[in-house]
C-alpha cells in the first residue's frame, strides 16, 4: 500500500485547454480522500493523470514514494472503478474478476481463492458464471469492486462509482464501501459532484472548482466537519451543505458597545470576539455567511438572542424538520464563487431577482404558515464572515 | 438458508432473467406487413423460380463437368483468399480510420468507400490501368518479377478484394466506434500492456463485426463478376469463376447455368444464415 501525492500538477489537454492548475494534495497511506466538485471542475482529470489514462502536463505525481509521471498504467499498481463499470461482455463475472491477476501470471489456485474471497465480502458468489449482462446494476457495481480489490493494489481510484444506481442502493453502497474501506484499509481516491456523497465518506474532502486563469482547483481540502464549519471561501461554503448556506451583505455597526451586523432593516447584535479581529465598528461591508440551522422561531428557541422578524413566503413541512423560506431587502451577493455556484444549477445571478433569499430550518411544530410571520433567533457564534471582493473567509 | 427459501431465491432470478429479455411480438401491424411481405417476395420470387427451374434429375451430372468443378474449385479459393486479404488488411485501415486523427481522413474514407458505388466494370478498367502489364505500377512490377496480374488466379482475387474489402472496412469501423474506450483504458489500469489489451479485450469484444466483416466480403468476393471479366478475363481453369460460369454456361446450357446458380444461391445462403444466427442474434 501506499500514499498518492499530487505536486504542483496541471493539465493542459491538446496543447491550449487548461483543465487543471497548480494542485496539490497529499494522501497519506490508508486515507481515504474524496474529490468533489460540480461537474467540468476536472475531477476525472486528476483521477485519470494518477491512473496513467492522461499524462501529466505539469508538476508531479508520486503513487507511495515513486513519481509515475512516465510510468506506465499498468505498472502503477492501483485499481480504478468507472462510472459505467467497464466489465467485459464477453467474460464472466468470475473471469471479469479474476483478468488482473491473469495478467500477473498469478497461480491458479490463488486466482480462485482471491476472486472467491472477494465474491464472498461482495456477496456475488451466487452470479461469478453469470455474464455481466445478466446482473442488475447494483450487482455490477459489486463486480466492478470486486475487479478492483482482487489485485489488492497500492490504491484503489474510483470515479463516480455510484451514480449509475438508484438513490436508495446507492446509499446502501455508500455504506458498504465505506466498511470495506474499513477492512481493507487500501488508499482511497474517490471522485463524485455529490456533496452529501463526499461528507459522508471522505476522511478527507478535496473541493475542487472549474478553472479560472491559472488559479489552482483546489479550494480547500480537509475533513468534512472542517470543511462544514470553517469553509474558505464563498465557493466551498456555498457548495457544502443542503439547504446550502445564506448568504447576506451586511455592514458592521454599532449599537451602544454591542456590535451589529445590518442588513435590509435587521440588525443582528454579535457578542464581542465573534467578528474577525479588525472588523469590530469598522463600518465595513461583509458577506456574512448563515446556514439554514443557525436560526430557530423565538418559540422553539426561548428567550434572548439577536433575532429578526420575517413574513415566511414559502414553508416546507419535512414533519422532521420544516424548512421556511423568505426575503430581505438587500440586493443578492453576487461573486464570481457564487456564479460558478449557480452555473451548476443551470442558472445564472439574474435568476436571483433584486432581492436576497433566505432559508431557515426550524421546529417543524413552530413552523409559520406562507404569509404568516416569524421571529427567527440568530445563533450568531455560528456566522461566517467573508470579503464581498475575493469571497475568502475574514 | 432452508432448501425452501433459496429455491425461491432461484425462481424469482430465473423469472428476472427472462424479463431482461424482451418479449417480441409475432406478428407487426397491417401497415409494416404489407410492404415487408411485398419487399421480402422481390427477395424470395428469383430464389423459388431457381428452385422451380433447376434441373433436379440431372444434377449431379451438370455439376460434375470440367466447367463446373473447375468454376466451382476457383470460386471457392479466390472467394476465400479474397476474404482473408480484405481481413488482414481491411481491419488496419478500419483501425486507422477510427483511432487516428490525421489531415486528409475523410478523404481516404470516401476512397475506401469507393468500391462500393462504382460500377465493377470502371473498377475493373482501373485495376487494368494501374496493374495491367503497361499499367503504373504494372510494368515496373512485370519488369522487376515477371510477374503479370491481369488474366491470371492472382487477378481474381485481387479484383475480389477490390470490391469487397470496402465491407470489412465499414463493418469493423462501426464496430471499433461503438466500442466504449473505457473498457480498453479499464484493461491498461488492471495491469495490460498494449498487446494484451488487444488481444484480450479490443479483438474479442469488436469480434462480431470482424466475423460480420468476414461473410459479407466473402460473399461479395464470391458473387463478384463485373471487375472479374474486366481485369481478368474469362480463362477456363483460371480466371472463370461461379457467376462468369454461369453468365457463359446461359447461352450454351440453360441447364448447367441452372445448376450452377442454384450451388451459389445454396451455399450463400447457409453460410449467411448460420453466421447470422450465431453473431448477430445475440447482439
Ligand atoms: N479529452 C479532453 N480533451 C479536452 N478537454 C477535456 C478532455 N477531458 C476533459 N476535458 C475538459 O477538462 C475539464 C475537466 O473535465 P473532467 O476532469 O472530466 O471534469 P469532471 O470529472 O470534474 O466533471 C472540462 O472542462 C472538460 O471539458
Ligand atoms: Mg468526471
Amino acid at each position: 500500500m501506499a500514499g498518492i501525492t499530487f505536486d504542483a500538477v496541471g493539465k493542459i489537454y491538446g496543447g491550449e485547454t487548461r483543465a487543471i492548475a497548480d494542485v496539490s494534495i497529499d494522501i497519506a497511506d490508508g486515507e481515504f480522500v474524496v474529490l468533489v466538485g460540480p461537474s467540468g471542475c476536472g475531477k476525472s482529470t486528476l483521477l485519470r493523470m494518477v491512473a496513467g489514462l492522461e499524462d501529466i502536463t505539469e508538476g508531479k505525481i508520486l503513487i507511495g514514494d515513486r513519481v509515475v509521471n512516465d510510468v506506465a498504467p499498468k505498472d502503477r499498481d492501483i485499481a480504478m472503478v468507472f462510472q459505467n463499470y467497464a466489465l467485459y461482455p464477453h467474460m464472466t463475472v468470475r473471469d471479469n474478476m479474476a483478468f488482473g491477476l491473469k495478467l500477473r501470471k498469478t497461480p491458479k489456485k490463488e486466482i480462485e481463492e482471491r476472486v472467491g474471497e472477494a465474491a464472498r465480502i461482495l456477496e456475488i458468489t451466487d452470479y461469478l458464471d453469470r455474464k455481466p449482462k445478466a446482473l442488475s446494476g447494483g450487482q455490477r457495481q459489486r463486480v466492478a469492486m470486486g475487479r478492483a480489490i482482487v489485485r489488492e493494489p497500492a490504491a484503489f481510484l474510483m470515479d463516480e462509482p455510484l451514480s449509475n444506481l438508484d438513490a436508495k442502493l446507492r446509499v446502501q453502497m455508500r455504506s458498504e464501501l465505506g466498511l470495506l474501506h474499513s477492512r481493507l484499509g487500501t488508499t482511497t481516491l474517490y471522485v463524485t459532484h455529490d456533496q452529501v456523497e463526499a461528507m459522508t465518506m471522505g476522511d478527507r474532502v478535496a473541493v475542487l472548482k472549474a478553472i479560472s486563469d491559472t488559479e489552482s482547483n483546489l479550494q480547500q481540502i480537509a475533513s468534512p466537519r472542517e470543511l462544514y464549519d470553517h469553509p474558505r471561501n464563498l465557493f466551498v461554503a456555498g457548495f457544502i451543505g443542503s439547504p446550502a448556506m445564506n448568504f447576506v451583505y451586511a455592514t458592521v455597526g454599532a449599537d451602544g458597545t454591542a456590535t451589529t451586523l445590518d442588513f435590509g432593516g435587521h440588525s443582528l447584535a454579535v457578542g464581542s470576539g465573534a467578528l474577525p479581529d479588525g472588523l469590530e465598528r469598522s463600518e465595513r461591508e461583509i458577506v456574512v455567511g448563515v446556514r439554514p440551522e443557525a436560526f430557530e422561531i423565538r418559540s422553539a428557541a426561548g428567550a434572548g438572542g439577536s433575532a429578526m422578524t420575517v413574513t415566511a413566503s414559502l414553508v416546507e413541512q419535512l414533519g422532521s424538520e420544516a424548512y421556511v423560506h423568505f426575503a430581505v431587502p438587500v440586493r443578492p451577493v453576487v461573486t464570481a464563487d457564487i456564479e460558478a455556484l449557480l452555473a451548476e444549477e443551470g442558472t445564472d445571478a439574474s435568476a436571483l431577482g433584486d432581492e436576497t433569499k433566505f432559508t431557515a430550518r426550524v421546529n417543524p411544530d413552530h413552523a409559520p404558515r406562507v404569509g404568516q410571520s416569524a421571529e427567527l433567533v440568530v445563533d450568531t457564534t455560528k456566522l461566517h464572515f467573508f470579503d464581498p471582493e475575493t469571497g475568502d473567509a475574514l | 438458508m432452508t432448501e425452501d427459501q433459496d429455491s425461491i431465491r432461484k425462481a424469482s432470478r430465473r423469472r428476472e432473467g427472462r424479463s431482461r429479455t424482451v418479449q417480441r411480438p409475432r406478428r407487426p401491424p397491417a401497415f409494416i406487413a404489407i410492404p415487408a411481405t411485398i419487399g421480402l417476395a422481390l427477395f424470395a420470387l428469383p430464389v423459388l423460380g431457381l428452385l422451380g427451374r433447376a434441373p433436379w434429375s440431372r444434377l449431379a451430372t451438370l455439376l460434375g463437368s470440367d466447367l463446373a468443378l473447375e468454376a466451382l474449385r476457383l470460386s471457392a479459393i479466390s472467394s476465400v483468399s479474397a476474404a482473408v486479404i480484405s481481413l488482414l488488411l481491411g481491419v488496419p485501415v478500419a483501425w486507422t480510420l477510427c483511432r487516428y486523427d490525421f489531415p486528409g481522413r475523410s478523404l481516404l474514407r470516401g476512397l475506401v468507400l469507393l468500391p462500393m458505388v462504382l460500377p465493377p466494370v470502371v473498377g475493373g478498367a482501373a485495376l487494368l490501368f494501374a496493374l495491367g502489364r503497361r499499367g503504373l505500377v504494372g510494368s515496373p512490377l512485370y519488369e522487376a518479377t515477371g510477374l503479370v496480374l491481369p488474366f491470371s488466379t492472382g487477378g481474381v482475387i485481387l479484383a475480389g478484394v477490390f470490391v469487397a474489402m470496402p465491407l470489412m472496412v465499414l463493418t469493423v469501423e462501426g464496430g471499433l466506434r461503438s466500442l466504449d474506450q473505457r473498457f480498453e483504458r479499464a484493461a491498461e489500469t488492471l495491469g495490460a500492456g498494449r498487446w494484451t489489451v488487444l488481444r484480450r479485450v479490443t479483438i474479442p469484444m469488436i469480434a462480431p463485426s470482424v466475423v460480420a466483416g468476414i461473410a459479407l466480403t466473402w460473399a461479395r468476393a464470391l458473387g463478384e463478376f463485373g471487375a472479374t471479366l474486366t481485369f481478368a478475363g474469362n480463362l477456363q481453369g483460371r480466371t472463370q469463376t461461379l457467376p462468369l460460369a454461369v453468365f457463359v454456361a446461359l447461352e450454351s446450357d440453360r441447364d448447367a447455368a441452372l445448376a450452377l446458380s442454384l450451388v451459389m444461391v445454396i451455399v450463400s445462403l447457409a453460410v449467411l444464415v448460420a453466421l447470422r444466427d450465431h453473431w448477430w442474434r445475440s447482439r
